[in-house]
């Protein structure tokens, strides 16, 4: 993107819009916080929320923090872990599903008893079976996308176009043909889709799992930027709740930002719509 | 475009591939139990590059000929040959899909993730017979003599969908098919359209002259395009009235308003109105 047509979009009317709800936001949420300190009344609710003014001057202090920046390190490293382990496994699973009944029939009531488990619930379970506690978090974080990728995947594959088989097969394509050039390709924009509401839930398990087990053995620093939250709630810092809040926002953010980014080249097709 | 047409250019003589014979063809849906009878003892002699419209009301059975003769669905009984060869009969109640028989599908069939290109070409890339180059050009030329210039690196997605039509049909004729198989390809097209692609149609056939297995409910574009018609009951399917149309081609959209055309018409439009009535008090459904 060059820098006039950033600017562009940066001043266009919907980002506009964007930034001024942002400071509406943000306005009515300090003077929320400090109700009563200047009112002498507390507004229910937000009256007992840090304003965004701590808020913003606790993260400052954050910056140079190296535990800070090793809790987005060890978040982020558990999200793609789990998340890349849940792509190599569900794709070729979902995708085999679809085209084989037999496969179809062993594998999907299984799944199907699995899947309405919440990774949650498996917390307990896998600090059990799991030798160290990075692996257990990682499991958790797995088991977040792999349901839903696969499901996406299943649903895609089995619902292409019968049309396209038919005329690949009178065109004289091969069984391996069909698969590659016409079932991967249309599965495609399934598997993108799959993938971006798999990555969100990865981070909602990512941070749950970080403070339910402590945040992995080196503890404290090292625990990854849910653990950073319940730390901090932990030794009453209120304003290091609402960072760590809103740094897993940004993370979950430009997680699916690079998904949609990927997904875009490998679907170029679909731009056009 | 008149330039290129000449007196030969609606004779079948010199085409001597893709005679179709349809002998007694019997198709019997069993879904659930209940027999439905879709096809009822069909036969149809198809020379090799006529244009042969298949008229009938919607969800009288028409497609599923259409589907036996390409190798989609088995027949219960009778036997359907091509070129003397037999597709399915008997002891083969399903035909192989094959090359030499290429259906244009009523809602297209391009695929998405391919440009106009690569979906032109896909046919001989299967087939493997030449180098990758020579089919690229072969299928440039092609989309060029049918209009299609500019288009070879677009998805199909960003073009017309009269010029999608347009590009499914260079790409069945890309694997030298001896009969192609229309399934209402125009159906959802506005009459505007439908008129510039009939047209179109007619000047891709003048030049690859090749037998044409053209399902319609249109009447007029049944008239305008083929040699004959094939009024079929409705189901079960079976061919009525043959309409022989005598109009000399080369034709173009003059012949619409000709006193000859709208004999044909009023002639094939009684036959076709009682089958329609008969298909709408039997409570057929679009289909």
């Amino acid at each position: 993107m060059s820098l006039s047509k950033f600017s562009d979009k940066l001043f266009s009317r919907a980002a506009l819009r964007g930034i001024f709800a942002i400071c509406v936001f943000m306005v009515l949420w300090e003077v929320g916080a400090r109700s009563e300190q200047w009112f002498g009344y507390r507004f229910p609710f937000v009256g007992l929320v840090p304003p965004p003014t701590d808020v913003l001057v606790s993260w400052s202090g954050l910056i140079g923090d190296a535990g800070y920046w090793h809790s987005w390190y060890k978040s982020f490293l558990r999200v793609f872990g789990g998340f890349t382990a849940a792509m190599l496994i569900g794709i070729p699973l979902g995708l085999i599903m679809a085209v084989n009944k037999s496969c179809y029939g062993i594998i999907f009531p299984t799944f199907e008893v699995l899947r309405p488990i919440p990774p949650l619930a498996w917390v307990p379970a896998s600090i059990i079976f799991w030798p160290t506690q990075e692996l257990s978090i990682a499991f958790v974080t797995f088991l977040g996308a792999f349901y839903t990728i696969v499901i996406n995947v299943l649903g895609g594959a089995k619902s292409i176009n019968k049309q396209f088989i038919q005329a690949a097969l009178s065109m004289g394509a091969s069984q391996w043909d069909i698969f590659r050039r016409i079932v991967l390709p249309a599965t495609l924009p399934s598997i993108v889709v799959g993938s971006a509401v798999g990555m969100g839930i990865t981070w909602e398990v990512v941070v749950a799992a970080e403070m339910i087990s402590g945040g992995g053995a080196s503890g404290g620093a090292g625990g990854g930027l849910g653990f950073f939250i319940w730390s901090s709630y932990v030794g009453g810092s209120y304003e290091q709740i609402i960072v760590g809040m809103f740094s897993i926002g940004i993370a979950g953010y430009i997680s699916s930002e690079l998904i949609r980014q990927l997904g875009g080249k490998f679907t170029p097709w679909l731009k056009t719509r | 475009m008149s330039a290129v047409i000449d007196e030969n250019l609606g004779s079948l003589a010199d085409v001597s591939d893709g005679a179709i014979s349809i002998k007694d063809v019997v198709k019997v849906y069993d879904p659930d139990g209940a027999a439905v009878m879709a096809v009822d003892h069909c036969s149809i002699e198809i020379p090799a590059g006529e244009i042969c419209m298949i008229v009938g009301p919607s969800g009288c059975g028409k497609t599923t000929l259409l589907n036996a003769i390409a190798g989609f669905h088995g027949i219960t009984s009778g036997s359907i040959h091509l070129d003397g060869e037999l597709l399915c009969g008997p002891e083969q109640p399903q035909a192989e899909p094959g090359s030499d028989r290429i259906v244009v599908f009523q809602n297209g069939a391009l695929f998405p993730w391919k440009t106009n290109l690569e979906n032109v070409a896909f046919g001989p890339m299967m087939a493997g017979k030449q180098s990758k180059a020579e089919i690229y050009e072969k299928a440039r030329s092609m989309m060029a003599d049918a209009g299609l210039s500019g288009n070879e690196n677009n998805y199909p997605g960003e073009i017309s969908s009269g010029l999608r039509r347009r590009v499914e049909i260079v790409r069945a004729l890309m694997n030298d098919p001896k009969v192609l198989l229309f399934d209402e390809p125009y159906r959802a097209l506005d009459s505007l359209t439908k008129s510039v692609m009939h047209e179109a149609l007619l000047e891709i056939y003048y030049r690859n002259k090749v037998t044409i297995f053209f399902i319609t409910h249109d009447l007029e574009e049944a008239i305008f395009l083929g040699h004959r018609l094939i009024i079929m009951s409705s189901r079960p399917c079976k061919p009525k009235k043959i309409v022989e149309v005598d109009i000399p081609h080369p034709r173009d959209y003059s012949v619409l308003t000709s006193p000859r055309f709208r004999e044909i018409l009023n002639e094939a439009k009684d036959v076709v109105h009682d089958e329609a009535m008969k298909a709408f008090e039997a409570g057929e459904k679009e289909g």
